[in-house]
């Protein structure tokens, strides 16, 4: 008996151990580009190694089941009658249960930190009329938040381009140019049928659609060339609506600015 | 008032055809509506999986190279679609459902076996009706979601035929649910108590509780849809002040249950299957038909966490998480059940058990990204994206369809009389589960790295990985090959099953295999103990 229970603790260890491992050593994730995407994978990292530990957990007891109890060739009858076993039972309702109730709570902290339980405070003063109703996607706060140094950007979408208006410098572009380790809040609205706006490095993702401004703020931590993507069913050309998001150096970005900016309003 | 129903329905019966041409008659007996179910459900499922195999060749390279990009939209949409509506909700639904629950309940057929023929009747001609819509002026191309306005703007034949077809599938499982209800409910056997009914009577009632409760939302949803379309309404069109978000809660209304619709009967038929072969009790019964309806009651409040990124407010991405995540725990009692039922059996190896058992590895895996996905940070991300296609695959093809396949082996004795080929079975498991999981598994990592689903072409980067997935559908597509061969073989040339090769004691399986019209010669026998394996028989 103290041995059958010295070899469970072990296979327990060693399903905690290799799920620890490759949670802690396989990454499935693109670059960390925006202030959301270390908090995401925080998330994801936990939520892969709970997953790991369950899913490699069940298919040894169903693979070790076939072996150990499959029916030898000379063996006739039935199993044990076995009909339940309450406490059993009981065990697997409840520790079931807090898991679930940990990661929910979790990754509601996790969803406060994203900033999207903030109700939207009306910083978008030059977008906003007290009428009309904006839905928010993750309205997140920068740590390095400055008042009034956020960039504001108005996106339009249709089938099948993304065009972002800067309303300071009064031009559209059709390549999102921000500066590194600044908020970005956008204004998006749908033009024809529902997009959706995803830059897979920054881990956001939202939906953009006719008749209903939703908002979306973000703040990139790494300069470089990332992809938006339209991740919403949206016509034959789907797939190529894609644009690019540029994020780069403040002096490049004012530099950039200024030569499309069609009025003198500096950043 | 069964006996003046039964007799009425032999006098019926008795002047149908007999031989295989019954299948293709308005046949009343449940017997061979079930078997109807299933072959027509089969063969849309080849249709739907010769479209599933174009997805794949069309993404095996990054550029929209196979086909129209607007033709490969359509490709998609009718793939889901039939795939949901044609084959799975209606064999693991109609055709198992029927075949077994007057069997479980101790009846001669339905309750009311005229619907029960009109359910089946409607099926043909609205699949059909929705393949067809592809010569008129292309098929709907908006996804089987439908989300308007893009369903509003394309090309309108092909969406409106697409509404009229989803229309009719959900009349016919309506009055199916409807009949479930009824017969389980009404018909049972005197002397049978609820409580000793096999497992798939009550995830069979728990399913068509959802049907009948839900698919009307479904309904009334695409009436407004194809008014807007016709009519030029504006319920959801946003041009004349519509709410393109008010339609996707409707959707999901329905169409998040339609998962619970799709797999609680998978549930319902593992429990009958792993005993049987496993030579032990179902492990706690009444836990099982307790999580059963949990998972009804939950799962008609969760439908908005298909909806995270389309802009709610705070307190409802909390709650639809927080209900979403707590549907694991009723499931996992049901999985940690049936692990326990094969604990200390003497366990058949044979093509059934294969099959459940790849069903519970794959459900598992399904299941835990799917409480993933019910977290709203988590879910922003990979929401829309192949990571979704993957989890879903993984629910309805790695769970209900392995065990669709399971039941086809453990009751094509029942039906037929004849043994399948365990050694072609082994081989069309072995090729489905390694195929599958080479098909779905890399797709995890398409969703996080920045595969949008639903797209014809993607970034080259991800074209290695593209092209592993490809050839996981390629195997699947094989793996039919030696189920067909099995199949037909088997019915030619199988060995002689007798009445009950597995020793089981359901009631299915106490008569002649194939039943008598009338299921039992005598009287049905009163099965109070459906699973009581390894006791002393009274």
């Amino acid at each position: 008996m103290l041995n059958k229970s010295f070899y469970l603790i072990l296979i327990i260890s060693a399903v905690f151990g290799i799920s620890f491992w490759i949670g802690f050593n396989v990454n499935l994730l693109p670059v960390e580009a925006s202030i959301n995407a270390p908090i995401y994978d925080e998330l994801f990292k936990i939520l892969f190694i709970i997953g790991l530990i369950i899913f490699i957990g069940m298919t040894i007891a169903v693979i070790y089941s076939l072996f150990k109890f499959r029916k030898r060739k000379d063996q006739y009858g039935d199993g044990i009658a076995l009909e339940g076993n309450l406490s059993l039972e009981i065990v697997w309702t409840i520790i079931p249960s807090i898991i679930v109730l940990i990661i929910g709570l979790y990754s509601y902290n996790i969803y406060d930190r994203m900033g999207g339980m903030k109700e939207l405070n009306h910083s978008h003063e030059m977008m906003t009329s007290n009428t009309e109703k904006i839905w928010a996607g993750i309205s997140q706060a920068s740590n390095n938040e400055v008042a009034n140094n956020n960039l504001s950007v108005e996106v339009s979408a249709m089938q099948f381009a993304f065009l972002f208006n800067y309303p300071k410098g009064e031009f559209i572009s059709g390549e999102l140019h921000v500066p590194v380790d600044h908020k970005v809040s956008m204004k998006m609205e749908s033009k024809d049928v529902i997009h959706a706006f995803w830059v897979p490095e920054f881990r956001i993702k939202q939906d953009i659609i006719p008749g209903q401004p939703t908002i979306l703020n973000f703040t990139p931590t790494k300069v470089g060339k990332y992809p938006i993507i339209c991740a919403e069913l949206c016509g034959p050309y789907h797939g190529g609506m894609r644009a690019l998001i540029i994020v780069e150096e403040e002096s490049d970005y004012k530099d950039w600015f200024n030569k499309n900016t069609k009025t003198e309003v500096s950043l | 008032m069964t006996i003046s129903i039964d007799s009425k329905d032999s006098n019926t019966n008795s002047l149908q055809p007999k031989g295989w041409l019954r299948y293709f008659s308005f046949s009343l007996d449940h017997k061979v509506i079930g078997i109807q179910y299933l072959v027509c459900g089969f063969l849309f499922y080849l249709i739907g999986g010769t479209l599933a195999s174009a997805i794949r060749i069309e993404l095996a390279s990054p550029m929209s190279d196979f086909m129209p990009r607007d033709v490969y939209n359509q490709v998609l949409t009718l793939h889901g679609t039939i795939m949901i509506f044609l084959w799975i909700v209606p064999v693991v639904n109609g055709a198992f459902g029927n075949y077994l629950i007057p069997f479980y309940v101790g009846a001669r057929d339905m309750a009311f076996p005229r619907l029960n023929a009109v359910a089946f009747w409607l099926i043909p001609p609205s699949g059909l009706m929705l393949v067809a819509s592809y010569f008129v002026e292309g098929a709907a191309q908006a996804g089987w979601t439908a989300y308007p306005p893009l369903s509003i703007t394309t090309p309108q034949s092909g969406q409106l035929i697409w509404i009229m077809s989803v229309l009719l599938l959900g009349g016919s499982s309506i009055f199916g649910g409807i009949n479930f209800i009824a017969t389980i409910i009404k018909l049972r056997r005197p002397g049978l108590k609820l409580m000793q009914l096999p497992m798939y009577c009550w995830a069979m009632l728990g399913t068509s509780l959802l049907v009948v409760l839900s698919t009307p939302v479904l309904a009334g949803t695409l009436i407004l849809l194809s008014f807007d379309i016709v009519a030029h309404t504006g319920f959801f069109n946003p041009v004349l002040g519509g709410n393109v978000v008010v339609y996707q809660h409707l959707f999901w209304f329905y169409s998040h249950p339609a998962v619970y619709i799709m797999v609680l009967p998978a549930f319902g038929l593992v429990s009958e299957i792993l005993p049987v072969h496993s030579r032990k009790p179902l492990f706690g019964y009444t836990t099982m038909v307790f999580s059963i309806m949990g998972i009804v009651v939950l799962g008609l409040v969760v439908w908005a966490h298909h909806m995270f990124t389309s802009g709610t407010p705070p307190w409802m991405r909390l709650f639809f998480t927080i209900a979403t995540a707590f549907i694991a725990v009723p499931t996992g009692i049901k999985f940690f059940n049936w692990v326990a039922t094969l604990w200390g059996g003497k366990i058949s190896i044979n093509s059934a058990m294969l099959f459940s058992c790849g069903f519970i590895i794959n459900f598992v895996f399904g299941g835990i990204t799917g409480v993933a996905l019910a977290q709203v940070p988590f879910d922003i991300h990979v929401h829309d994206t192949y990571f979704v296609v993957a989890h879903f695959h993984y629910i309805v093809y790695g769970g209900t369809v392995f065990i669709i396949f399971s039941s086809i082996y453990h009751w094509f004795p029942k039906v037929t009389g004849k043994l399948m080929s365990e050694k072609l079975g082994i081989l069309h498991f072995a090729i489905t589960f390694i195929g599958f999981n080479l098909c779905f598994a890399p797709q995890h990592w398409l969703g996080l790295n920045g595969m949008p689903r639903r797209v014809a072409e993607y970034d080259p980067q991800f074209q290695f990985v593209n092209q592993i997935s490809s050839i996981g559908a390629l195997l699947m597509a094989i793996s039919t090959i030696p189920f067909l061969i099995n199949i037909f073989l088997s019915i030619k040339n199988g060995n002689d099953s007798g009445d009950n090769p597995w020793n089981a004691l359901t009631p299915e399986w106490l008569t002649s295999s194939p039943p008598p019209v009338e299921n039992w010669v005598g009287e049905a026998p009163l099965v109070e103990e459906p699973y009581g394996y390894g006791k002393p028989k009274s």
